[in-house]
């Protein structure tokens, strides 16, 4: 029974490997050799032509400009506005909390992601369209950001914060000496989660950019395999699919263990 | 009269104090979550082109509610939920217990099965557009060995719906595989050894201990994939775009051809309200009759 069960989870576990290993093999494979046949998971002779082609054809160097701009801008207004919001909810006593708290709990709810229409014309109407603070700005606010650090927040010993004021700390001292050192756990989960998420987002920048200098790796990658859909082209298609993966999957082999343990606190409730 | 003056002043103050500290993250909530929420409902009621807008009622909720096309998408939304939310959630779970357990290459096993987790869902279409190639895809070479003809997985009404589900189950079983370890690390050991003095069976063990005790997990990644399942149709833009004849098409792809392909502003509204509402209900149902049922 043990053995059987092993045995079914390795078989898993080699098909779920399956995807990445071929995508990476084809993007080393000389055109012809993809539509000829043969073995699929062995190249007789590699070559980087894919590559060079890949990047030749599209601006991949302006994509992964833009992907960075964006992901950090992200990030570091949500960690402000993150920080502020959670001190607010775990520490402070005032008027109309759980209403607010209510409202912002709305945001899981109703994700940017499913509010594509009418985010364009907000967008539209401030007349952002096409940049990348188009991008980032419907993600500067994030509920889960704030619902996450108001949890860790509330853990922090409230003689800390006491004794902190006692010295004659000022609110903001005290959040950058007592509560945002003793968050870093959290800080660095919400950031992978963050980072990831953004990096791989695609719907709402493929409806608000629609230019080289806006448009993000996915968006431009959707571009490009579109225009070489047919088996010859697969060599390219799966070398630039692997540039746009490749800094995700190598940051999460080399930090596997704090990924696989910020995906698991972020869904803490 | 003093002291009381003194206490109202600071509770003023710790008021004003904690909205400036909220005020940042309010105003992006109300420019991208409450006021297009409303804009929605609002321009629901309308239609015609931005410039000349007429109230028309409850018309065009009729005419989406009527829409055969519409119809179409939400089964193939539910079709879609049903296809992906069980089978992912048992497949975590089963790779959860077995993988918990110190073993050699569990932890390689593991990098296997999460992977997919942080490959961007259009990349992944990429890779299984390739995969499900008719006669040259990795699929049909592999099925070619057991004499199998070649199949149009995605061109095909009838299988291009199973084709998804199956990748989209490849790409979420092992993010919900992180959620049952952490949940199955927090199980009380005792339970465990007094089950087996009691000479409890390893499957006796599941039913009656893991299982209703992981239910808190269940709940929570339930409630993931099912919004999930509404949520993320990337993959349509690059395999199908919803075809063949709408035969792949989910909710908020459908918004985005709506909106962006046809212009059908109006259209494009009424679905966004309708979705809204499927998102709210889903909580709903979790908060109000899930939440209540498993507490024990």
């Amino acid at each position: 029974m043990k053995k059987l069960n092993y045995g079914i989870i390795i078989v898993l576990g080699i098909i779920s490997f399956i995807p990445l290993l071929w995508v990476f093999i084809t993007s080393f494979s000389p055109g012809n050799q993809v539509i000829n046949g043969g073995f699929p998971f062995w190249v007789s002779n590699p070559t980087l032509e894919n590559y060079v082609n890949a990047w030749k054809t599209a601006p991949f160097l302006q994509y992964y400009f833009n992907t960075f701009v964006i992901v950090s801008g992200v990030l570091i207004v949500q960690l402000v506005t993150v920080t502020l919001a959670a001190y607010a909810f775990a520490r402070v006593n005032f008027k109309g909390k759980n209403v607010l708290f209510i409202l912002f709990l709305l945001q899981l709810m109703i994700q940017p992601e499913i509010l594509l229409f009418p985010n364009y014309q907000v967008i539209s109407q401030l007349g952002l369209v096409n940049t990348k603070l188009a991008v980032m700005m419907p993600y500067w606010a994030s509920a889960f950001g704030v619902f996450l650090m108001r949890q860790t927040f509330k853990q922090v010993p409230y003689d800390l914060d006491e004794a902190a004021r006692m010295d004659g700390c000022k609110w903001y001292q005290t959040l950058w000496h007592v509560y945002i050192p003793s968050a870093k756990p959290t800080y660095i989960a919400f950031a992978l989660v963050s980072v990831s998420h953004h990096w791989s987002n695609f719907m709402w920048p493929l409806i608000i950019t629609d230019s080289v200098e806006s448009r993000p790796l996915t968006v431009g990658l959707a571009l490009f395999a579109q225009s070489y859909e047919t088996g010859a082209q697969w060599g390219m298609v799966a070398a630039g699919t692997v540039m746009v993966i490749m800094p995700l999957v190598l940051a999460f082999f080399l930090f596997q263990k704090q990924f696989v343990s910020s995906f698991m606190h972020s869904g803490i409730k | 009269m003093t002291t009381k003056q003194r206490k109202l002043s600071t509770g003023a103050r710790n008021n004003l104090f904690a909205y400036g500290l909220l005020f940042p993250s309010f105003i992006f909530l109300s420019l991208f979550t409450f006021y297009p929420t409303l804009k929605s409902i609002q321009l629901s009621f309308y239609s015609g082109p931005m410039t000349r807008l007429q109230f028309s009622g409850l018309e065009q909720y009729k005419g989406v509610l009527e829409d055969e096309i519409f119809r179409k998408v939400i089964l193939n939304n539910i079709i879609f939920m049903i296809g992906t939310v069980p089978t992912s959630l048992f497949l975590a779970m089963y790779l959860a217990i077995w993988l918990n357990k110190k073993m050699a290459g569990s932890s390689l096993l593991r990098t296997s099965f999460f992977y997919p987790t942080i490959v961007p869902l259009i990349a992944v279409a990429n890779i299984w557009l390739f995969i499900y190639t008719p006669q040259y895809g990795l699929l049909d070479n592999f099925l070619h060995m057991f004499g199998r003809d070649d199949t149009n997985w995605l061109g095909d009404p009838n299988t291009v719906m199973i084709a998804m589900i199956v990748m989209i189950i490849w790409k979420d079983a092992g993010f919900f595989m992180i959620f049952y370890l952490a949940g199955l690390q927090n199980l009380p050991r005792d339970v465990y050894e007094a089950a087996e003095m009691e000479g409890a069976k390893p499957f006796q063990m599941f039913r009656h201990i893991t299982f209703p005790l992981l239910m808190p997990t269940t709940l929570f990644v339930m409630i993931v994939a099912i919004t999930n399942s509404f949520k993320n149709v990337d993959h349509l833009y690059i395999m199908t775009k919803g075809g063949p004849d709408n035969a792949s098409n989910l909710l908020l792809y459908h918004i985005y051809e709506a909106a962006f392909t046809n212009w059908d502003l109006g259209k494009a509204a009424v679905l966004t309200v309708i979705l809204i509402v499927i998102m709210l209900g889903i909580t709903a149902f979790n908060y109000l009759y899930l939440d209540r049922k498993i507490h024990y």
